[in-house]
Order: C-alpha cells, then sequence, then structure tokens
C-alpha cells in the first residue's frame, strides 16, 4: 500500500506549554486612560485568585501543533469520504473567497439593515431560490443545522395542531430506516414516536403504515430517497394518508441530491421540508459543523388567515420593493420562535450562496444526475460479488446512496463491516457510514455525491473486493487493521469506562493527582 | 459540457458509465419516481435559482465582491456594541488553522483511527474550556450559547423531573426567547426572578419567595450581557437553588472567566457561554460556538446533550481518542437521546482551541484587563461629560448601561449616520426606561476611539 497517514505522535497543547512563552502581543493599555480610572477593581469574593491553567506556547508553536494535528485528520481535499447520508461532497473554493473574507469579521448582528444589504440580499436569495429547489412556498435560513431545521419542522408541526384545536395529536410516526435525528427531533418536541417498518421492496409498509395512522397522528417524518438510497414509490399514497389522518407529511432534506433537479419535495405533497447546505450545497462540514439547516413550508392553511409560514422559525429577511431594501423580520406573533439568538449561521448560507449562484438550475440538476449514476455505476461494480449484499428493493436503481451488507463476508470470514472499514481507511479511502441503516445487518452506506471521479469509484470496489479476499484467506490479519493510519483500533471500552473515560485533561490530570474518583 | 466540480459529467465518460449500469439514458435511474412527480429537466432549467445558468468564475467572484461591497464595515471605530457577541480581536493564525483542508473538508470523526489530529484538536478544546471554567467535562459544542442554555433547560429538567427553570428579569432577551423556544416542546416554564434596581443583582428575598422546591433549575449571566454587571449575589442564589434540589446553570462570557472565580468553583452543576468571542469574529450572526460543561458527576454527565472526545490508547499502547458516552446520543438512542443535535460548531470549536493555545493565561487576563480599562475609561468620560453612567453600582467588565438625556433610539441613529455604532437601546427591556443605552468596549477600541464616542455623543444630546 502506497498511502500513510501522518503518525505525529504529537503531544497535548498543555505538554507543549513552557511558563513565560506567548502567542499573542502584548496589549498596552493607554496610561491616560490607567491614570483617569484608577487600579483594576473587581467585585471582592468574585475575582479569580489564580490564572486558568492554560498552556504558554509561542505562536509558531501553536501553529506548527495544529498544523501536525491537521496532518493526521482527513476530509474530502484529502480524498473519498464516501459516508452515507452525509452528502461529502467538493467545497467549492470560489465560496471561500465569500466566506472566509475578513471583513465580514466586523459585522455586528445588530447593525441597522441598511448598512448590511450585501449580506442581506444574499441570505435573502438563498431563502428564495430554496423554495423553487425544493417546490415549497416560504423559506427560513435561520436553522443552525439539519436537527435544529428538523426541531423547527416538529414545533410548526406542534402549533398547527394546537392553534386548530387538535392539541391530543402527540404522536409523529417516521420510518424504521429514518436517520436518528427524527425520532430524537420528535421528542425534544415533546412527541410520542411511532416506527413504522420498511418492507422489502424498500418502501414504506404501507399496511402498517395504515395501522400506524390514526387520531393521535400529528405528523410523518420521512426522507425521500430513503436512507436505502430508494426513492419511495408510494409517496403520493403515503401523502394523501397521513393529510386523511389529520397530519402533516414532514420531509427530511438530508438525501436531497438523490432527487434534486428531477422531484420536489413540495411536488409530492410535503408540507413541511429541511435541507441541509452542509450536504447538498457544498458547504463544508468543518469537522462536524457548522452547518446550516434552513426549513421550508407550504402556504398551508392554519386557521384564518394563517398559514404555515407565518409559524416559521425566525428572523426572516423580507423585500421591501418600495424602498428596495432587505429586511430583518424578527419571528411574528405565530412563529415558534427563534432557535438561536441571531438570524443565521450567515457564513454558511453565503458559501451556499455562491454555490447556486455558480451552478444554476443546470448544474445543481447535473451535480444530482451525476451523483446518481455514481451510485449505480458502484453498485454495478459490487454486484453478484460473494461478499456483499444489497439488500432491499433488488434490482431497482439508487439515488444519492447504497446500502451494502457485509452480512455474507461475516457468514463466510468474521470480518464485520468494521473491518471492512478499517481495510478501506488503510487503503487511503475514507469508510463508508457504517451500521446504519439499523434494518440491514452489518450495513455499509455509501454515498459517493458528484464529486467523485470513475477512477476512485472503481477504485473503492477494487479494494472492497480485496478486503473480502484477505479476509477469506486470513481471517485474523483484518482484525488488525488499520495499520496506515495515525493510530490503531481504538480501545473503546477503555475510552467508555467509568474508571479510565477521560473527557478533558483535567479529569486526566486531577484523576493523576488522586483527586477524583470514578465517573458513578 | 463537463462541470469543474463534478469530474464525472463530460458526456463521454457518463456514456461509459450508463453502458456499464446497463442503461441507456439517466432517465432510467428515475424510473421508479411517480410520473405526476417528476420534473421535466426543461421546466427545472427554467426556473428562477441562481441567475438561471451556470456563471464563469470570472462572473462568480465579481458576484462576491458585490455582496461584500454593499456593507457598512464599522472598524474606525469598531461597534461600541455587545449584547452576547462582541467586537473582539481575530487573530490571523486562527482563520489560518481553520483554512486548513483537513480540518474543514472533513466530517464528524466517525472513523477514530484516520481521524486523530481532528479529534485532538476537538479534545483540547474541550480540556481548554475546562480550565477557563474549572468544570471537568466540556461537550464538542453546540450551535450558540443560547441553544446551549436551550438545551441546558431541557437537561436539568430530566435531570431533577421538574418542569420550571428560574431566570433574572435582566436575562439576554434573545437568548430567553431561545430558551423558551426550545422549553415549549416538553412545556418547561420560564419564570423570572426580581433584579435590585440598584446594583444590578438577583433580589434573593425575591427569589426565596419563587416557590424554589418545584424549580428545575436557576440560571445566572455571570457577567450579565445587558447589564454588564457581574452579580455579586450569583453564590447565595446558588447556595439557595442547591438547598431546595434545583441545579444552578451559569451563563459566562469566556475572556472574563480570566478576572472572575470560575463557574465550577461558584457551584455551578453546568455552564454554558459564547465562544464567539474566542477568534471567530462577528460575521453578522454566525457561525458561533455554543459552549457547555457540566461537573464532574455521573447523573449530570449522563444526562449531557452532544459530542464528547475522550482520550484513551489504541492497539499498541499508544495515546488515541475516541467519541465517548455516544449511548447518550440520536445515532444511538434515537427518540431516548439527550438532545438531536449532530452537526454542531466543531470548526468554531477548533477556531477558540487555537485561540486559547496563542492568548495562554497571560494574554487572555491581557484582553479583559485591557476590555475593563477602556470600558470603565468610557465610563468616566461619559459621567464627566453629564451623562448618566454607570446606571448600576455593580461591578462590570466591559458592558454596561447609560442613561441619556434623550430617546437613546434616536441617539443611536444619528451617530450611527457618523459612522459610530453605540449600543443597544433598552427601550421595552426589564426595568430600563427609553433613555438607556448598553455600551460596550473592549480590548479593540482606543482612546481615541472612546474619545470619539463620547464626543459624538455629547454633540448629539447637545444638538
Amino acid at each position: 500500500m502506497g498511502w500513510r497517514q501522518a503518525r505525529w505522535r504529537e503531544p497535548l497543547v498543555f505538554e507543549l506549554s513552557r511558563p513565560g512563552r506567548r502567542g499573542s502581543a502584548p496589549i498596552a493599555v493607554e496610561e491616560d486612560v490607567k491614570r483617569a480610572v484608577g487600579g483594576l477593581r473587581l467585585p471582592e469574593g468574585l475575582a479569580r485568585d489564580s490564572l486558568p491553567e492554560l498552556p504558554q506556547l509561542s505562536e509558531v508553536e501553536v501553529i506548527r501543533h495544529f498544523t501536525r494535528l491537521s496532518q493526521m485528520a482527513y476530509g474530502v481535499d484529502n480524498g473519498p469520504v464516501p459516508l452515507g447520508s452525509c452528502t461529502m461532497k467538493y467545497n467549492p473554493r470560489a465560496a471561500m473567497r465569500l466566506a472566509f473574507d475578513s471583513r465580514l469579521e466586523a459585522l455586528h448582528p445588530l447593525q441597522g439593515d441598511e448598512h448590511v444589504q450585501g449580506v442581506l440580499e444574499a441570505l435573502y436569495k438563498v431563502q428564495e431560490w430554496l423554495k423553487h429547489i425544493t417546490g415549497m412556498d416560504a423559506c427560513s435560513v435561520h436553522p443552525a443545522a439539519g436537527s435544529q431545521g428538523e426541531l423547527a419542522g416538529v414545533l410548526v408541526i406542534k402549533r398547527f395542531h394546537e392553534l386548530r384545536g387538535e392539541g391530543w395529536r402527540n404522536t409523529i410516526v417516521v420510518p424504521d430506516s429514518a436517520h436518528g435525528t427524527n425520532p430524537a427531533s420528535a421528542a425534544m418536541a415533546g412527541f410520542q414516536v411511532l416506527e413504522v417498518p420498511t418492507a422489502r421492496d424498500g418502501n414504506v409498509d404501507m399496511d402498517a403504515l395504515k395501522a400506524a395512522l390514526g387520531r393521535d397522528t400529528a405528523g410523518l417524518m420521512i426522507t425521500n430517497p430513503s436512507t436505502l438510497g430508494l426513492f419511495e414509490e408510494n409517496i403520493l399514497e403515503i401523502a394523501r394518508l397521513v393529510h386523511e389522518a389529520g397530519g402533516l407529511l414532514y420531509y427530511d432534506g438530508a438525501n436531497l441530491n438523490g432527487i434534486i433537479g428531477r422531484a420536489r419535495p413540495g411536488d409530492m405533497g410535503f408540507d413541511i421540508a429541511h435541507v441541509n447546505l452542509h450536504k447538498t450545497f457544498s458547504v463544508p462540514h468543518g469537522g462536524g459543523g457548522p452547518g446550516s439547516g434552513p426549513v421550508c413550508v407550504k402556504s398551508v392553511e392554519v386557521v384564518d388567515g394563517v398559514t404555515l409560514a407565518d409559524l416559521l422559525p425566525g428572523p426572516r429577511i423580507t423585500y421591501d420593493e418600495e424602498t428596495g431594501l432587505y429586511r430583518v423580520q424578527p419571528p411574528g406573533r405565530w412563529s415558534v420562535g427563534r432557535l438561536r439568538a441571531w438570524i443565521a449561521n450567515t457564513l454558511a448560507v453565503l458559501w451556499a450562496y455562491v454555490y447556486i449562484l455558480a451552478l444554476g438550475p443546470q448544474g445543481l440538476r447535473l451535480a444530482g444526475e451525476v451523483s446518481v449514476v455514481n451510485t449505480n455505476y458502484f453498485i454495478k461494480l459490487l454486484e453478484g460479488h460473494w461478499a456483499y449484499d444489497i439488500p432491499y428493493g433488488k434490482g431497482r436503481p439508487r439515488k444519492h446512496e447504497v446500502v451494502v451488507s457485509a452480512k455474507p463476508l461475516k457468514l463466510e470470514t468474521g470480518a464485520t463491516a468494521e473491518d471492512v472499514a478499517k481495510g478501506l481507511l488503510d487503503a487511503g479511502l475514507y469508510a463508508p457510514t457504517i451500521y446504519f441503516p439499523l434494518i440491514v445487518e452489518e450495513a455499509l452506506m455509501i454515498e459517493f455525491t458528484e464529486s467523485e471521479t470513475k477512477e476512485n469509484i472503481e477504485a473503492y470496489a477494487d479494494r472492497m473486493k480485496e478486503i473480502a479476499e484477505t479476509a477469506r484467506k486470513s481471517p485474523e490479519e483484518v482484525k488488525w487493521w488499520p495499520k496506515n493510519t495515525s493510530s490503531r483500533r481504538v480501545d473503546n471500552v477503555r475510552a467508555n469506562h467509568p474508571r479510565t473515560v477521560t473527557p478533558t485533561w483535567r479529569v486526566e490530570r486531577l484523576r493523576r493527582e488522586g483527586k477524583l474518583g470514578p465517573l458513578r | 459540457m463537463a462541470h469543474p466540480w463534478i469530474p464525472n459529467s463530460h458526456p463521454s465518460i457518463l456514456r461509459e458509465m450508463l453502458e456499464a449500469i446497463g442503461v441507456s439514458s439517466v432517465e432510467e435511474l428515475y424510473s421508479d419516481v411517480p410520473p405526476q412527480v417528476l420534473m421535466d429537466p426543461r421546466e427545472w432549467d427554467s426556473l428562477p435559482i441562481g441567475e438561471g445558468r451556470p456563471l464563469s468564475e470570472v462572473e462568480l467572484l465579481r458576484r462576491v465582491e458585490e455582496v461584500l461591497s454593499k456593507n457598512r464595515y464599522y472598524t474606525d471605530p469598531p461597534p461600541f456594541v455587545g449584547g452576547g457577541v462582541w467586537p473582539r480581536h481575530v487573530p490571523p493564525a486562527v482563520k489560518h488553522i481553520i483554512s486548513r483542508s483537513e480540518f474543514l473538508t472533513a466530517y464528524t470523526p466517525y472513523q477514530a483511527e484516520i481521524s486523530q489530529g481532528l479529534m485532538q484538536a476537538l479534545f483540547e478544546y474541550q480540556s481548554l474550556i475546562a480550565e477557563l471554567v474549572e468544570m471537568e467535562v466540556v461537550n464538542a459544542s453546540h450551535y450558540d450559547w443560547s441553544s446551549a442554555i436551550g438545551e441546558a433547560f431541557l437537561m436539568a429538567s430530566r435531570v431533577t423531573r421538574r418542569r420550571r427553570v428560574i431566570i433574572p428579569e435582566t436575562a439576554n432577551p434573545l437568548h430567553m426567547e431561545v430558551a423558551r423556544t426550545y422549553a415549549y416542546g416538553p412545556g418547561i416554564s420560564v419564570e423570572e426572578v426580581r433584579v435590585e434596581r440598584d446594583t444590578g443583582f438577583i433580589d434573593l428575598d425575591d427569589l426565596e419567595a419563587r416557590n424554589l422546591g418545584e424549580a428545575a433549575a436557576l440560571y445566572v449571566e455571570y457577567p450579565s450581557t445587558y447589564t454588564g454587571v457581574v452579580d455579586e449575589n450569583l453564590e447565595a442564589a446558588g447556595e439557595a437553588i442547591h438547598k431546595h434540589g434545583g441545579l444552578l446553570i451559569v451563563g459566562f462570557e469566556p475572556i472574563s472567566m480570566s478576572l472572575l472565580k470560575p463557574p465550577g468553583r461558584l457551584g455551578a452543576d453546568i455552564a454554558v457561554g459564547e465562544g464567539q468571542p474566542l477568534g471567530l469574529g462577528l460575521n453578522y450572526g454566525g457561525p458561533y460556538l455554543g459552549i457547555f460543561a457540566v461537573k464532574w458527576s455521573s447523573r449530570l454527565v449522563r444526562q449531557m446533550p452532544g459530542r464528547l472526545i475522550g482520550m484513551t490508547s489504541d492497539a499498541e499502547g499508544e495515546r488515541a481518542f475516541a467519541m465517548i458516552l455516544q449511548t447518550r446520543e440520536q445515532h444511538i438512542r434515537r427518540s431516548k437521546a439527550t438532545s438531536n443535535i449532530t452537526t454542531n460548531e466543531a470548526l468554531m470549536a477548533i477556531a477558540a482551541a487555537v485561540y486559547l493555545s496563542l492568548l495562554g493565561p497571560a494574554g487572555l487576563r491581557e484582553v479583559a484587563e485591557a476590555s475593563w480599562y477602556m470600558s470603565h475609561y468610557a465610563s468616566k468620560k461619559l459621567s464627566n461629560s453629564g451623562i448618566e453612567s454607570p446606571l448600576l453600582s455593580g461591578e462590570f467588565i466591559m458592558d454596561f448601561t447609560v442613561r441619556l438625556p434623550r430617546r437613546a433610539r434616536e441617539v443611536r441613529e444619528s451617530l450611527a449616520r457618523q459612522g459610530i455604532l453605540a449600543g443597544i437601546p433598552l427601550e421595552g427591556f426589564s426595568f430600563f426606561t427609553d433613555k438607556d443605552l448598553l455600551l460596550t468596549v473592549t480590548e479593540v477600541h482606543t482612546k481615541r476611539h472612546v474619545d470619539l464616542l463620547v464626543d459624538r455623543l455629547a454633540g448629539a444630546l447637545g444638538g
């Protein structure tokens, strides 16, 4: 194998500390100022008696330390990151020119609207473009991430029923293939969660769905294409049933890349939808965030004179045709309210602004189409292989992603989905999402997006086959993977044991000094 | 035509791939989409998305410049505005590190062995904050301070099985709007305790009258973001809530923690705060960084929301890092999770880690001291020019309230036209009047800036 990740055995920043070193130039307060106000006064009893135990390093050392740490990380710029449902597409650098511009650092969110028209116009346009992309009637770019968009969405559902005097509707239905955030968001909004199974063809089990819907139904949350990468063929019937039962239909936009340019949630009967700008619209993931999760609705009437659009979280941005000014509109009377203190994860939305502007509708459609071609090409390369199975909806085309089961491999050799993942890492390829969705045993959930080359997709399939052969020949070898990464397989038992769990350096320090007991 | 961001988009490559798949066109791959839903590509292509067509990079960068040029940048002087985020220096080294490909374009570290550097950086963030607040467990970030408060309220309610939280009447109004949104789902009520009109401290008698036996938590800002005051009744208030079995949640501004006794030593069970001052910039609303810390107690840690990185070892016994205590999280526990949070603000947490590593204990204290001196200088100058400043007698670090002889909103507008962003009018907020203004002065303001502010304020008031 030619690939090897840096293994620096880099000490913690605390261990690099040397008293007296500093990484910032001293700030000299002007003498006139000091004279005018006298000495520093702090409230008695609340003054800190010793400085915090922060490390002391020069700027050179700080830069080297974090540069070395970055060399022990892996992103889309390093190679394929085909994590299913994560849509790890390339993050175009043209967008960085806007989102990383240092001038923006000075823009306070309480600056008057008329003095921040450039930014407001861009946010407004994203808000408007998303309406057309999703086929919905109104959007808010306020939520900070997909999960927050979901929370906003289920709160809209809650408010909808309460305003209609049907507050008893306390159940949200989700398919068993749903992202974990769906049931978690529903629970956070105070709902009961009812799961419905997936049929063998990959669609929602319609009999089970009919049985699940009833007087308690507040709504259904579903992603389409599903986490199996399959388009829900009965979506129109599902929408009809949910609406008939008095519920609202919620679209989890995590998988939007699979249909963008070809189908829109708004045309499928969805009432509420969120999208992830850090998935479909190329905002970089940053090792876990920041993201942005705009939420959109159809203008369904709630009660007289109030539609779902009035329930959206905010602030939102409006355009005043008379003055030609973009305005920040605080959440109104019917809104579910604020989910974060300020308008949006502005820089993330600006990134998406550049991305959408660059591609236009044609480019977005092309991105969606090529992501689908990439998925199905990969399936073709792996189809019929003894080690891997693709359960549910046999022979149906997948969209943005595919879920491969390594169950045959496990039965034959004992090697698991996790072992396959580690074998991929060893070849310098990031692993798929593993053990998800829960309905597939030994799941490997793979999403190349439109950013991956044909050659890399082939290399990925080749490597998976090679892993299977190695597992058959020497089953013990695969348990020792990975070898080429910054660390060997990590000890998760030690990581989580009450006596050894170490969430911070402070815990390690106090434990060594005998000042901290086990976490129980 | 091939697109530079879509490597397989060249027709000849696509044809090869479609042939291998065994279909004649892309359309066939959408054959399972009901025809009523399937969109005609021509219809899609004519939608008003972007400018209706792809742009060249030359055109694109021109649009970027247009967005940037249509804003007014208050840099000289910087805004005298806080409110929960502040004008602060952003060291170029911070922005450089978070621009690094391997951090910027990485996903959540689901695969530990190939993400060690990312996890170590996040572990260091957690550890640096832990030292700042002197609490043992810090998660890998929330969206911002306000959503961290919302999550803290939900957590306190789970831990105590109570459904009421108490806040001072002067708590940040935007934060409280958010907290109330989070509290709405599970039906947690948010109740206000009175604040002393002269000092800005919590009124302890009124607190005792709040039926504390039913309260899940008391939330206190430290220092207050809307009065600036460092509440000297905080410890006594904390003792009161603890006596009745509730939790103490302290909301803190991180730079001030180099001057003030940390939440961990004030008896805080949970500490939340805003990481924005730690080198993130203002960026018109975000991304920011919600800090969430709890003390070393299983009862609290097991109910804590959000991702945690822990230190462990690998198969060779070398130090290694892993995501820990994941059974709290949505991807494992689904509807039983402690939160739905997934994507957080990881890159901002790394930025904060770089900032704190650069500043160190002495540098951080200098920033806090400079803010203290400059804000007190401003307050004194205002007072000398006949403006009631500070309005409250409680000590402050960088934010303080003043009373003008005229409506603060009008004065602020007049100064904004002169290139000065002067504070937040407190009209309609808590017990303040329409003449009251919250001003902010930090280390980015010079004496010249403050002199200019005072001069223009006096001018606006005189005219």
